[in-house]
């Protein structure tokens, strides 16, 4: 790879990484809004124009609060558990196709950090470490409570990993490609899956629910049976990094959704604007600037979605949550898988 | 067997039907709700900036008023006193001095007046009571709230009218 490759892939990262902590600050905000509107409120309005700087006064406000660690903790391990929370949500967003290809110069540049044939797996790989966060973090507050909230969410990840898994398979056996870029550039134009996958759908947003510790899944975090959870003994920056983690997830959950399901950055007509413009350079650009506007308004709308959820439905209870996961996702994905290995076939056999 | 009263129903635990054990319609429905109220009109009322509507005889702060020449309308009869069921007003009477005409309109002046709003119940008998047309419940002004209780004991400095500068416009 030249140097000037590597610089471009060095800015691209920081701009990437920065954008997902932009969006991740703002989410709180949207999250209270968008619970104030919910309920016939207004939300945060105080802090600068329509409250617009209120996640940065509660991020002053974490940061100045007491670093507070138990005396019967486990010091070291107490300090990891939200790092390795942080540091798996801000990694996972690496291998998710923001855009297509930009022409500058001469020059192709990929709007991807990194391209790797592997891209669900690693997301996948990824976001399963996650838990590990939750898991370190809940033991070493040496707090029945957190170890209570951090039990449920490991085993609530592992039980929702094997149906969002199977889900995906059907997925993957339409497209024969574990790239996220060539998933994403094979539902070109309005060819989305989501058309194909509808049942795989609704099965993996169930389980992104799960997997991000989101309402009606927030069992983790359950405040009225647990205390806060796994983050009960946390406070100042070390809750804020655990609760920021939180939101990148769903940030990158959104991401692949979009990626997988909803076409990434492809939008219907792109072909035709990009034959309506003359210069195939300028075509290229403006075809691949759109498709950028139009994956992050995708990532907005499964973000809003989240919340909406969340002010919505009550929470499940333990025994409900584990009978949904593993009495009724399990065989239907696997229901999917078999449906869609008939149709591939069927295809084949018809055509 | 038959029952006592023939009032007592029937209660038949029926089945769930498909649609209800699949559990998305209703969470349709409810995703259907939240969004009706995420556009309808908020309740709230941004108080400093706004306040909510009072009607015209709400009995809000005292005043003391003055007569049309700006002297006190207050005489310390303390009929108001008597009147308040909440024992919130206090009072001391003294002399007018010569000279002080312009300040009070009777001989007979209030030298302090208290009105303890902690106490007080804003049921506004003391404005029914009052001989000389001397107190009012404003209806646009509320007792703010304050951090010490000796600041809810308002004195005449914050009762009484203050004085219309229109003479010396």
């Amino acid at each position: 790879m030249e140097s000037v490759d590597l610089i471009y892939k060095a800015i691209y990262i920081l701009v990437i990484f920065g954008i997902t902590l932009l969006i991740a600050t703002y989410s709180t905000y949207f999250e209270r809004k968008i619970a104030a509107f919910i309920q016939d409120r207004v939300g945060p309005n105080r802090a600068g124009p329509a409250g617009l700087l209120q996640p940065l006064a509660d991020a002053g406000k974490l940061f100045f609060k007491e670093d507070f660690i138990p005396t019967k903790a486990n010091k070291a391990l107490f300090i990891i558990g939200p790092g390795i929370a942080m540091l798996v949500a801000t990694m996972s967003s690496a291998v998710i196709p923001f855009g297509d290809m930009l022409i500058v110069g001469g020059r192709e540049i990929w709007l991807q950090a990194i391209e790797v044939n592997i891209g669900v797996l690693y997301v996948f790989g990824v976001v399963s470490l996650g838990v590990y966060g939750l898991m370190i973090g809940g033991w070493a507050s040496n707090n029945k409570f957190s170890l209570l909230g951090a039990i449920r969410a490991a085993s609530q990840n592992i039980s929702y990993e094997l149906a969002m898994g199977l889900s995906l398979i059907a997925v993957l056996m339409m497209t024969g490609s574990l790239s996220l870029r060539e998933i994403a550039e094979q539902q070109q134009g309005f060819n989305w899956n989501i058309w194909y996958q509808p049942l795989g759908f609704l099965i993996f947003l169930v389980c992104a629910f799960a997997e991000c510790n989101r309402t009606p899944f927030d069992l983790p975090e359950s405040e009225a049976e647990l205390i806060g959870g796994y983050h009960t003994e946390y406070g100042s920056m070390k809750l804020g990094m655990y609760l920021f983690a939180e939101y990148i997830n769903i940030f990158v959950a959104s991401a692949v959704m979009s990626t997988l399901y909803f076409g990434a950055y492809n939008f219907p007509f792109m072909e035709n604007l990009r034959a309506a413009i003359s210069d195939p350079v300028l075509a290229n650009n403006v075809v691949t600037i759109l498709g950028v506007i139009v994956m992050f308004a995708k990532i907005f709308a499964f973000i809003f979605f989240f919340m909406w959820v969340r002010w919505t439905l009550p929470r499940f209870r333990y025994d409900q949550l584990m009978k949904l996961g593993w009495q009724i996702l399990i065989p239907l994905a696997i229901l999917n898988v078999v449906l869609t290995g008939g149709a591939i076939l069927l295809k084949d056999y018809l055509f | 067997m038959e029952s006592l009263s023939n009032r007592s129903k029937k209660v038949q635990k029926r089945e769930m039907t498909f649609a209800e054990r699949a559990y998305l319609p209703a969470i349709a429905q409810g995703l259907g709700i939240t969004l009706k109220h995420f556009f309808k009109k908020k309740a709230t009322i941004n108080y400093p900036e706004q306040t909510r509507e009072r009607s015209d005889v709400w009995r809000g702060l005292h005043v003391l008023k003055r007569d049309e020449k700006g002297a006190e309308r207050c005489t310390a009869c303390g009929l108001c006193a008597v009147a308040c069921p909440a024992e919130a007003i206090t009072m001391t009477a003294g002399e007018r001095k010569a000279g002080e005409e312009h300040l009070y309109r009777e001989e007979k002046y209030a030298v302090t007046y208290e009105i303890n709003m902690l106490r007080c119940i804003f049921c506004g008998m003391c404005e029914e009571a009052c001989p000389k047309a001397a107190i009012f419940l404003q209806d646009d002004k509320l007792a703010p709230a304050r951090y010490e209780r000796d600041e809810f004991i308002y004195g005449k400095d914050r009762l009484v009218e203050p004085l219309k500068t229109t003479e010396t416009k």
